[in-house]
């Protein structure tokens, strides 16, 4: 499920994860948990900056409406 | 064949050529020597007014079919009593000339004053006062733009400095959102229509939308002015960022955007947060995390051994024992986890590892323990150490207390 979140979300749980453990209320075997979860948090959006690639297009007017095409510009 | 011959350059029979010189020279004769063009009165809309180094100032003169080159030479310049700018009406005189270098005629103005409110301002007035009436501009219309946006849209024209720029920014700073370019044309009587056709084809796609152009006489931006434009940014279905030549160029359409970027590329850094900063921010959250647990753990541990001292049936201190161990387990398990995210992600595991194993008091205090050290500093960890009447210091959250030991009672 992690691996389709979006870097805004991602970030959010990972956020909210950091929160909840600083909150020094839980117990231990749950916060390991927590912290374990927020790990893979972590690691969701360290990748998706990592890996991002921009993807730009143009609007190309097409039969069937409009289509996005690749952008070159030299 | 014999009459391209005879009509070759340099035969005999045909006229003379002129060189362009030449030319030039019969033509300014020409203007110069027209009475109706010397000393001419004229009325006109000022444009495209540029100071150069020499003092000399240069500027168009135009109505709504023609318009002609100015020059105000610096003697004249300096002596003005007002600041020339673009879309003034004036009246001027002068003379016209021909100025040979660039085979141009141009105006060489002897006087010149302002005259009202030009054309072009004066339109641009009454779209801003008719939008502003109609509540278009209203500060409570103002969209926040999204802080990751997914989708970003450009209309703009796909050859231009604008489209380069933004494109550029956008890649360094936050490759993470797909840019969509919505070409436009950007200047001309064609251009208005045209930008409203490229907001509508690209406003359902995206989540935040940047109209730009670089930089341009009043004229080359005058498209940004349309009313019709202006109402189809208002109607945006997302936040729009206008981004329209140079700094102090001001067009309708920034007024009704929901942000005014200066210049194209400041747009592209209005709309994008910055790839770095988020690396630092989600960093920093990671090594909460672990500072976080590492003084759990150390307290849960301090807690323990407490409890281990004081009871003493056996079944209990038994079960502290196997806590003990499950901690043990469990810190375990966090170095792991760690370890496990710092390789995957090729962070530097050792510099990390060896803040794992610095132990921060502060943490400790701050949730109501205390550190007792001995008067060589050392740590105190065991009553049987201790004799009454010894000095001890006890470390809190925000100071020391120089204690003296009354009595002790040491427990199995």
């Amino acid at each position: 499920m992690t691996e389709e979140l979006s870097f805004e979300d991602a970030l959010a749980a990972l956020e909210a994860k950091v929160e909840e453990l600083s909150r020094g209320d839980v117990p231990l075997d749950k916060a390991l948990a927590t912290f374990e979860e927020g790990l893979v948090l972590y690691r969701r959006c360290h990748g998706l900056l990592a890996k991002a690639e921009q993807r730009v297009t143009k609007l190309v007017a097409a039969t069937d409406g409009l289509k996005e095409e690749p952008l070159n510009l030299e | 064949m014999n009459s391209v011959a005879a009509h070759a350059p340099g035969t005999t029979e045909s006229p003379p050529a002129l060189t362009v010189s030449e030319l030039s020279r019969l033509l300014r004769d020409t203007v110069r020597g027209n009475p109706l063009l010397a000393k001419v009165l004229v009325r006109g809309e000022t444009s495209n007014v540029q100071r150069a180094a020499t003092g000399i100032v240069f500027f168009t003169l135009r109505d709504e079919e023609a318009q002609i080159a100015c020059v105000l030479f610096r003697t004249v310049a300096e002596a003005l009593p007002f600041d020339l700018e673009d879309g003034m009406a004036v009246l001027a005189t002068g003379d016209v000339d021909l100025y040979a270098r660039r085979g141009e005629v141009q105006l060489v103005i002897h006087t010149i004053a302002p005259e009202g409110v030009g054309l072009f301002w004066a339109t641009f007035q009454k779209t801003r006062k008719t939008l502003e009436g109609e509540g278009l501009f209203a500060a409570a219309k103002k969209r926040p733009l999204p802080t990751f946006p997914r989708r970003i849209g450009l209309v703009t024209s796909e050859r231009g400095a604008a489209v380069h720029d933004l494109v550029t920014i956008l890649r360094r700073r936050y490759p993470l959102a797909a840019v969509i370019l919505s070409p436009s044309l950007v200047q001309g009587a064609e251009a208005p229509a045209s930008l409203r056709r490229a907001l509508a084809d690209v406003q359902d796609r995206v989540d935040v939308v940047i109209v730009a152009r670089g930089g341009g006489s009043l004229e080359d931006l005058w498209c940004f002015n349309d009313e019709g434009l202006a109402r189809a940014i208002a109607a945006c279905p997302v936040p729009v960022v206008s981004a329209v030549g140079h700094e102090t160029d001001v067009t309708i359409a920034d007024f009704v955007a929901d942000v005014r970027a200066p210049t194209p590329s400041a747009a592209a850094e209005l709309v994008s947060p910055d790839i770095e900063e988020l690396r630092v921010q989600i960093r920093a959250l990671a090594e909460t995390a672990l500072a976080t647990m590492r003084d759990l753990l150390r307290d849960r541990r301090r807690g323990l051994a407490l409890a281990g001292s004081r009871l003493s049936p056996a079944s209990l201190q038994q079960e502290v024992r196997e806590d003990g161990e499950r901690l043990l387990r469990l810190g375990r398990g966090l170095r792991d986890a760690t370890a496990r995210m710092f390789r995957a992600t090729s962070e530097r595991l050792e510099s990390l590892e060896a803040r794992l194993d610095v132990v921060s008091p502060l943490g400790t205090l701050r949730r109501g323990y205390a550190i007792v050290e001995g008067d060589d500093g050392r740590v105190v960890t065991d009553a049987r150490g201790v004799q009454e009447s010894d000095s001890l210091v006890v470390r809190l959250r925000d100071g020391r207390l120089h204690v003296h030991v009354d009595s002790k009672q040491e427990e199995p």
